[in-house]
């Protein structure tokens, strides 16, 4: 089938099995590697992407289901002058280490941050548990993301 | 100039990882790449009767490789040459590689395995460690033990008074679960050799392999980004490169490999379950008299690092504490199982579980407070330890009493609700633990001696360019070489870079193992950045700052060094015995956890984990704590939630993310993460290791806060709820 949607703001139309996975539509179609496959069955979170704002498994969403909607993957994040503050949050506060997971960890941040809503640390710890991290003990990625949703809030 | 050295810079890999930039093995595109998949034994130990391929299968798209096809020897080449690249008559192990295949897609390629067919006949498994030294089959050598060593400090049976206390403690499988599964890319070069690409920790270990199994050295490996090793990248890439490169000399193209999370699961190496047995006498104070001390550990079918992980244990099991006379006895050995191998700590996490718990045990025969028995016993500057290396600078009471203070000083946050509803804050109960540890920096005894790490700096106009075989799995070290090389030479950071870690250009540096890379290689990038200055001023035939030297440098070829790592002449060791100086130095760490078991379900829950860490100097402090705090938490995830449960045939059964629990940033505690700095004079700017004592000693203080909490005695990883409720009086 031909697969038309925009991601990353740009439109694209890529011709795909119907029943092909919107991460392998990303990473071997498009070429957006960002989003990374850590587990094959929405486990881990590495692949997260925002589908229509919303954060999802690109490893669970067949490319069909993508039809005419609005992907945004890591690669288009800092377009967004706050997405890509919360980048630089996470270079500054050691959030990313081997990185592997950080695609996934930022997308699903920033979806909290295009929300806008106050979080506490705990509500925090409990929107992002849907992402594995092996390195950083999630101690740096929770005070990446609550700086970010800090800085959001109207002073 | 701003002092880099010790300053918390932002990795500098970090924009590229944050942006999607960064390429791992599996986002490199190379046009007619094949991809490859592996064939591997459903037996545990099984002849192998024959190998056929199902012909009404399309083959035309399809490469096979078997064992006869190999060009080289067929040996993944480690320590012994004991484990095949591919199986030939015998299988040892489920999951052992027969054969592989290569096809244009995945798909295809896991297709075309799935006809491949093997006859077997199945022949007797051992699966018990306990069982493999009295019990036939022979799996290794004459008596089924990779290695077996024993050390003394004194004469332990001339002590017969006290209190004799004895214990056993035991702890299972652990998965690295780095989130970036095993991958390789193999690519054929014009001269006929091939080019490894890929996640790994050790290059110069794969070169060494491969040049064994292709039959020639016309081979360069290229570490990819790497997601995450924690050891499990050490020896196996060895393994799957060799694999690549058969399939890709065999298709005379790119061939790519990619574990699924399931097969990284069953097929990969693990933490060495272990058996530890601690028979000790204390005076009615508290004070140790001597430790006699059992460890026994499951190598798995292969040889690959045990003997080295059970030196490990073997060196840790006393603790950081002061015993009057010592006797270890350790014994790796042979089962019918996936090997083992290296995951951080190595050997030594299992043995500091089951001293610290057995401290416990002593702090409760006699009445006595933990945390002051630890403090009456710990290394204090002047006592030996078991291997009779008197201590310098011990840290651990600095530690403890650092990490207490921290403890005392801050409120705990109060209990939450439990997410999602259904059980009261009464129903739980709050418990805290302690735990001291210290862990061995570096290779033991004579090993950096041996390895003799080498760093190249290269001057080009105003650029310092960092050649070394020491790879950035995430620790940072590709931004605190370039730290240590600016703050010598007193330039801006922006002038030095890391050449790739390709070993067509960069040198041996050793492996990137052992808590040894910052503060041995780092080591090594200093004295190499003292000498591109010294090799500027001869040239210049004038003392100058290295800026200004640089600036008005008019030759054109580059300026290149090379250094080389010097031991410490004043260390002493005898391998044969194990007497001497068993590490360069140490460092240590004390755990303070606070957490709550729920009376009904045994779950536990972390509110607040403290951590006290001397680590010489903190080169960058943010890599450092991101260090620790990652390390803590593989170790309550040990503690708590991870349990490989594998069949009769030690094959894993929960082999998937949804069945094999790592803690998730809502099991994680809040974590306060303290550094000691006890400058070490042999580590650059007093720099120790610091990447592997994280592990050793959070699952000891989780115990204690379980038995604080409920009065569950628990000797055994993982402390799973339905163990917790069982102990539980």
């Amino acid at each position: 089938m031909k697969l038309s949607f925009v991601v990353n703001g740009q439109p694209r139309e890529v011709e795909v099995r119907p029943m092909a996975r919107l991460l392998d539509v990303l990473r071997e179609d498009l070429r957006l590697t960002g989003a990374k496959e850590g587990c094959g069955e929405g486990e881990c979170g590495a692949c997260t992407v925002l589908l229509d704002g919303q954060s999802a498994c690109a490893c669970l969403v067949p490319a069909a289901q993508a039809q005419g909607a609005t992907v945004l993957t890591v690669e288009g994040l800092a377009e967004d002058a706050r997405l890509a503050r919360l980048q630089d949050n996470f270079v500054r506060c050691g959030a990313a280490q081997c990185g592997i997971c950080t695609p996934g960890f930022l997308m699903t941040a920033a979806e909290l941050c295009q929300r806008g809503q106050a979080l506490s640390r705990a509500e925090v710890r409990d929107a992002v548990a849907g992402n594995l991290c092996r390195c950083t003990g999630y101690q740096k990625i929770i005070d990446a993301v609550e700086e970010a949703l800090c800085a959001d809030q109207p002073r | 100039m701003a002092q880099l050295i010790g300053e918390s810079i932002g990795r500098v890999d970090g924009p590229a990882k944050v942006s999607g930039r960064a390429l791992y093995v599996d986002d490199l595109h190379v046009p007619g790449c094949y991809y490859g998949a592996t064939v591997r034994s459903i037996h545990a130990h099984a002849l192998i009767r024959g190998i056929t391929l199902n012909l009404d299968y399309d083959w035309s798209d399809v490469v096979v490789v078997t064992s006869v096809d190999i060009p080289g020897e067929n040996v993944i080449a480690l320590m012994t040459d004991d484990q095949p690249a591919l199986a030939e008559q015998v299988v040892r192990h489920v999951t052992e590689p027969i054969a592989l295949v290569a096809a244009p897609t995945r798909e295809k390629a896991l297709e075309a395995a799935r006809n491949v067919r093997v006859e077997y006949q199945p022949l007797p498994a051992l699966i018990d460690m306990t069982r493999s030294q009295s019990e036939d089959p022979r799996i290794f050598g004459r008596d089924n033990v990779f290695k077996k060593l024993e050390l003394r400090l004194g004469d332990v049976k001339a002590v017969q008074g006290g209190v004799l206390i004895e214990g056993e403690y035991n702890v299972g499988h652990q998965e690295q679960l780095y989130i970036e599964p095993q991958g390789v890319l193999a690519v054929p070069r014009e001269d006929g050799g091939v080019t490894i690409l890929g996640s790994l920790q050790c290059p110069y270990y794969v070169v060494k392999a491969l040049t064994r199994v292709l039959g020639h050295d016309k081979l360069n490996v290229v570490q990819a980004a790497t997601g995450g090793g924690f050891g499990g990248k050490e020896e196996y890439p060895s393994m799957l490169a060799a694999h690549a490169a058969l399939l890709a000399n065999r298709a005379g193209r790119p061939v790519k490999m990619i574990y699924r999370r399931d097969e990284d699961l069953r097929a990969t190496t693990k933490r060495h379950p272990a058996r530890v047995k601690l028979s000790t006498r204390v005076d009615e104070s508290g004070r140790l008299l001597s430790l006699d001390a059992d460890v026994l550990m499951d190598g798995g079918a292969y040889n690959t690092l045990s003997p080295v992980v059970i030196s490990r244990a073997a060196l840790h099991v006393s603790g950081p504490y002061r015993w009057e006379t010592a006797h270890v006895r350790a014994a790796v050995v042979a089962t019918h199982s996936p090997p083992n191998g290296a995951f951080r700590g190595f050997g030594a996490p299992q043995a500091m579980f089951a001293v610290e718990r057995h401290l416990d045990k002593i702090a409760r025969t006699l009445s006595i407070d933990p945390v002051e028995l630890r403090r009456m016993n710990l290394l204090r500057e002047g006592d030996l330890t078991v291997t009779g290396q008197v201590v310098k600078a011990p840290g651990g009471l600095l530690a403890l009493d650092a990490a207490l203070a921290a403890a005392d000083d801050a409120p705990l946050p109060p209990l939450s609700p439990i997410p999602g509803g259904g059980g009261d804050a009464a129903r739980r109960l709050p418990g805290r633990g302690v735990s001291v540890v210290f862990h061995g920096c570096g290779f033991t005894g004579n090993g950096e001696a041996k390895i003799k790490s080498k760093v190249i700096l290269e001057l080009f106009g105003e650029r310092v360019r960092v050649l070394t075989g020491s790879t950035d799995i995430g620790q940072g070290t590709d931004t605190i070489f370039p730290q240590i090389v600016a703050s010598i030479l007193d330039i801006p950071l922006s002038w030095v870079e890391m050449a790739p870690h390709d070993t067509a250009i960069v040198p041996d540096s050793g492996p990137t193992v052992a808590s040894r890379t910052a503060m041995v290689v780092g080591g090594v990038v200093d004295a190499a950045a003292r000498k591109l200055h010294a090799a500027l001023q001869a040239e210049a035939k004038r003392p100058a700052p290295f800026a200004e030297l640089a600036r008005a440098r008019r030759a054109r070829a580059p300026l290149r060094v090379e250094a080389q790592h010097q031991p410490d002449p004043t260390l002493r060791w005898d391998d044969e015995r194990y007497i001497g100086d068993a590490y360069p130095t140490y460092a240590w760490m004390a755990t303070v956890v606070d957490l709550a078991v729920d009376i009904d379900t045994g779950e536990v829950t972390y509110r607040r984990l403290i951590t006290a860490t001397d680590i010489g100097f903190a080169l960058n402090p943010v890599l450092a704590t991101g260090q620790i705090e990652g390390g803590a938490l593989q170790a309550l995830g040990w503690a708590t939630f991870e349990e490989v449960v594998t069949d009769g045939k030690g094959l894993m059964l929960n082999d998937r993310l949804t069945n094999y629990i790592i803690p998730t940033a809502a099991d994680a505690p809040e974590m306060v993460t303290l550094l000691i700095e006890n400058p070490y004079a042999g580590g650059p700017f007093g720099a120790k290791g610091l990447g592997e004592i994280p592990m050793d000693g959070p699952a000891a203080a989780v115990a204690q806060a379980i038995e604080a909490a409920t009065g569950a005695v628990l000797n055994r990883l993982p402390m799973t709820p339905e163990r917790v409720l069982e102990a539980t009086p």
